[in-house]
């Protein structure tokens, strides 16, 4: 996804792309994953301001023609419900601050929430609405972003494994090389999600990207509108902000354009562990029943899992590597790269561009790890 | 703690039936669970239909196993030593981390290599909404197979089915004599389906076969390597074909269906023959008025239930090794699910996992000598096979009949079109690419319908998709998964 949207802003920016990939488009995690594009998922701070950024460029996007349709583009919002009084009020401190950050919120009463989400279970504390949260699907909006990349002038290369990054003797990026031929530019940009940091690697330079595993359930299909917004326990915040590698699964429900339910967002840092594991759907179908009582009886057609790209500090790496003269980085969006994708895309086009980019890059830069270290 | 060790066979099939009977004569306590209402899996229904007809020789054969088989099982049950669950749906089989003995030490019988047992989730049907759990310390899977079926113009019209939904039809008596069919595809299976609906009264104008028979004689040598195996399996076909010509059905070899036609219902047929290439031959064209086609292009193995509990596949079959082990501790799997070879071949590998089973449960390496005659019958089917998978071929160029407008995935009503579309411009290159751009797969039959046909449009080679659930399972049920008994929300055997 991140790569999809880097080609578009850089291609219609006035640069000449290639897009690799080693699989098809969308075979990484944006295959594997929801498409929230959320912003009350988030405290303010850097991360809020990507999202409230990519959020615009989301809806201009959407707005070209036939696009919106395409990727089942829908600003749905979002409700984040407290079953107890201390969440609720957790909740409202959260809400203000975002509030003062620019983010619109809406405090839903215990009576109001089923004019909002007529299902939820009854004996709620309350919540609040955020009226721009929206969601996308995640695999046509790679394949359509990339269909818009081609058409503003990129060339995709799928089913190209990136094998080693040329560099000059002075140690400046020159290309690429693949099994099929080398493709020369200028620039790289890294943008291998959870394998990011085997890519900085073929660099010759570090980037601490790990795996944090996700399922997600998928229901048979419901009709439309039966879970209008995107649905989530006030938990998820912390769940989503958490160091720990321990799994978390506060659940976290919405509807799709196609009608089935997704029930989301385990979060696990076990490596690239692919088995099935009954606990956590176990989890998940709890966590929903729990907020949505009807649940109970609809069947759980699918699950799937997918790799988010975790960084330690939960911010992902934006622009240019000062270690390797001409390497930039996209990757390392954790849980949110769907939706912060359209931003990282513009800024990554800016910093390829020498543009003043439109967010501080600070503390997105990729070398800020190896400081540390020191 | 002197409990006999416990064994969950999943699937009553031939392979299922002579697993739980082998370990069963050992002194394994067996649960055999299954989601039909009899036992006997696809063979039983093939042989009973079959039977209908006329009990030639060869079948009369098949009945008297099966009626082995049968007798055994009522024999195991009445004494105890196997429990038989019917109409079990089975959506998951969890394998347990630790030792589950209270005081945390090893059983009799526990699966020496830390595995703390499994257990097998099912839904009572028909409703599918009532949990059971079964527990044990080892699990076989004997899941069988499903029908493969590629799409052509008109093939979801009433009246077209597959060729084992013709055989459910004449098992349960749905097929009316005077009617006219047309069996079609490829396959060992065509010839028993379309005997079978001559036998019960059907006219059968044509047995529509893309097979080159010039490839049966490429793999001439395979099958003479294989005397005893082959002279049964082709006096097994020769009865067939008997029966066919008695029945005056039209064989035609190295042809094909290139559309169904009809308003409202299934009225004609095309037929072409085929070139060297497996292209259509131009001008060979003919129309054959029929009401009913029954289609099938081969089998594919059941391997939800395997790949869910993390067993490696070969290719598309569940990978076993010479004991019928799967390279999951605890996990043995035999019949359809490790390779499509016959119900003789499966009841082979049944036998042979049952007394693996037996044996290492009880901390014993089996003794080869018990199962000599089994391995050889296995090793003969198993070539026999291959070289029948070689001959057996939808044509070559199969996708090419396929127009823009053929609904390719049944569910979700997704076009060729569409597939063409998600290839050539979205930049999907796998089937599940195709899938989440298209939809294609992600319907009730989660894929197993359309997916040989969708990897054949996207130009890729069918892969095993990973289905989490063998069967859709209500979340209310999958949130109490695994709880115990006692909480009274699901019951153990
Ligand atoms: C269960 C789950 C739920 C999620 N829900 C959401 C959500 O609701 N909203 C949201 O915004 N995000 C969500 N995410 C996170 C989101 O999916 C990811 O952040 C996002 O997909 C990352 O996109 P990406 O382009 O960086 O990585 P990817 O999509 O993984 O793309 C990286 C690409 O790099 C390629 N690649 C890697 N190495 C090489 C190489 N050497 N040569 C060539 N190519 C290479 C890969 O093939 C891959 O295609 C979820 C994730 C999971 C797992
Ligand atoms: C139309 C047709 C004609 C045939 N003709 C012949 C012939 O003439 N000669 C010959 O040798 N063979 C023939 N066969 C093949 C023969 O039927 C199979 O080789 C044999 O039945 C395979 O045995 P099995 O035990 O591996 O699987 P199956 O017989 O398929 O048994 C598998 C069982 O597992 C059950 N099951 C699967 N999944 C689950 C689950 N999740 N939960 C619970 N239960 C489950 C199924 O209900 C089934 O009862 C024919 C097959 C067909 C379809």
């Amino acid at each position: 996804m991140v790569g999809a949207a880097s080609a578009l802003y850089a291609a219609r920016a006035g640069l000449d792309v290639v897009l690799v990939d080693r699989g098809p488009v969308a075979g990484g995690t944006t295959g594997a994953g929801e498409g929230n594009v959320l912003v009350s998922d988030k405290e303010p701070g850097p991360e809020l301001e990507l999202a409230l950024l990519s959020g615009r460029l989301w809806a201009d996007v959407a707005a070209e023609p036939g696009v919106a349709k395409a990727i089942e583009y829908e600003v749905k919002g979002g409700v984040v419900v407290a079953s107890g009084a201390a969440g609720l009020s957790a909740l409202e401190g959260l809400a203000g601050r975002q509030r003062t950050a620019g983010v619109e919120t809406v405090p839903v009463g215990p009576d109001e929430l089923h004019d909002v989400e007529p299902h939820l279970a009854k004996g709620l504390a309350g919540g609040v609405l955020y009226p721009q949260d929206a969601q996308v699907m995640p695999t046509l909006a790679a394949a359509h972003l990339v269909r818009l990349a081609r058409g503003a002038g990129t060339t995709l290369r799928t089913g190209r494994p990136v094998t080693e990054v040329l560099r000059t003797t002075d140690g400046a990026v020159r290309g690429v090389r693949t099994p099929q031929g080398d493709i020369h530019a200028p620039a790289v940009v890294n943008a291998a999600g959870t394998w990011g940091g085997e890519l900085a690697a073929l660099a010759g330079t570090s980037l601490p990207v790990l795996p944090r595993r996700g399922f997600v359930l998928v229901t048979e299909p419901l009709p439309p509108r039966t879970v209008r917004h995107k649905v989530y326990a006030a938990d998820y915040v912390a769940d989503v902000a958490s160091d720990s590698a321990a799994l978390q699964t506060s659940p976290v429900v919405e509807g799709t354009a196609a009608g089935p339910v997704l029930i989301g967002a385990s979060r696990e840092r076990v490596g690239f562990d692919r088995s099935f594991s009954l606990p956590v759907a176990r989890a998940l179908a709890a966590g929903a029943t729990r907020l949505f009582p009807f649940l109970s009886k609809v069947r759980a057609m699918r699950g799937y899992l997918g790799f988010r790209p975790y960084m330690p500090d939960h911010l992902p790496a934006i622009g240019p590597d000062a270690r390797v003269p001409g390497l930039f980085h996209a990757c390392g969006h954790e849980g949110a790269g769907i939706g912060l994708a359209t931003g990282t895309g513009h800024l990554i086009a800016q910093a390829l561009t020498e543009k003043t980019p439109d967010l501080d890059l600070t503390l997105f830069r990729p070398d800020r790890f190896s400081e540390e270290g020191v | 703690m002197n409990e006999r060790p416990h064994l969950a066979v999943v699937g009553a099939g031939p392979a299922g039936l002579a697993a739980a009977l082998a370990a069963a004569g050992r002194g394994v306590r067996v649960t055999l669970i299954d989601s039909a209402a009899e036992a006997g899996g696809q063979f039983y229904r093939q042989t009973a239909a079959a039977l209908g007809a006329r009990r030639p020789q060869a079948l009369h054969h098949q009945w008297r196993t099966w009626e082995r088989l049968r007798d055994g099982l009522a024999v195991h049950i009445e004494a105890g030593r196997i429990t038989h669950l019917t109409d079990h749906h089975v959506w998951f089989v969890e394998r347990h981390d630790a030792p589950r003995g209270a005081d945390g030490a090893d059983g009799p019988g526990r699966v020496a290599d830390g595995a703390g047992g499994f257990t097998a989730h099912a839904l009572l049907g028909p409703e599918q909404e009532q949990p059971v759990a079964v527990r044990a310390d080892a699990v076989l899977l004997a899941t069988g197979g499903y029908e493969k079926v590629l799409p052509f113009p008109g093939w979801t019209l009433p009246g077209v089915v597959t060729a084992g939904g013709a055989q459910a039809m004449l098992k349960g008596g749905l097929v009316l004599p005077g009617r006219t069919a047309v069996v079609a595809g490829t396959g060992p299976l065509l010839m028993p389906v379309a005997a079978g609906l001559a036998a019960a009264g059907a006219k059968v104008a044509a047995l529509v076969e893309s097979a080159d028979p010039r490839a049966f004689v490429r793999h001439a040598r395979t099958l003479a390597a294989q005397p005893a195996t082959s002279a049964a399996k082709l006096a097994e076909g020769a009865q067939y074909a008997a029966e066919l010509a008695r029945h005056r059905v039209r064989t035609l070899v190295h042809h094909t269906v290139v559309a169904a036609h009809g308003s409202g219902r299934l009225e004609a047929v095309t037929v072409a023959a085929l070139d060297g290439d497996g292209r259509i031959r131009p001008g060979t064209e003919r129309r054959i008025p029929c009401d009913s086609l029954a289609v099938g292009h081969g089998m594919l193995p059941h391997t939800d239930l395997a790949q869910a509990l993390g067993c490696r596949l070969d290719g598309l079959n569940v990978a076993v090794d010479d004991e019928q082990r799967t390279d999951v501790p605890g996990v043995w799997a035999a019949g359809e699910t490790t390779g499509i070879g016959g119900a003789v071949l499966s009841m082979a590998e049944g036998r042979i996992a049952g007394l693996s089973i037996a044996a290492r449960l009880d901390s014993r390496t089996p003794d080869v000598r018990s199962y000599q005659a089994a391995a050889k019958a296995r090793t003969g089917l198993r070539e026999f096979f291959a070289a029948l998978e070689a001959v057996y071929a939808p044509p070559a160029h199969w996708t090419e009949q396929i127009t823009d407008d053929t609904v390719v995935c049944r569910c979700e009503e997704v076009p060729a079109s569409a597939i063409r579309e998600a290839v050539d411009e979205l930049g999907a290159g796998d089937v599940r690419t195709v899938k989440l751009l298209t939809r294609a797969g992600m319907g009730w039959c989660q894929g197993r319908m359309c997916g040989p046909a969708v990897a054949g449009l996207a130009g890729c080679a069918p892969e095993p998709s990973r289905r989490p659930f063998a069967r859709p399972v209500p979340l209310g049920v999958l949130a109490r998964a695994g709880e115990t008994d006692d909480q009274g929300n699901v019951t153990a055997y």
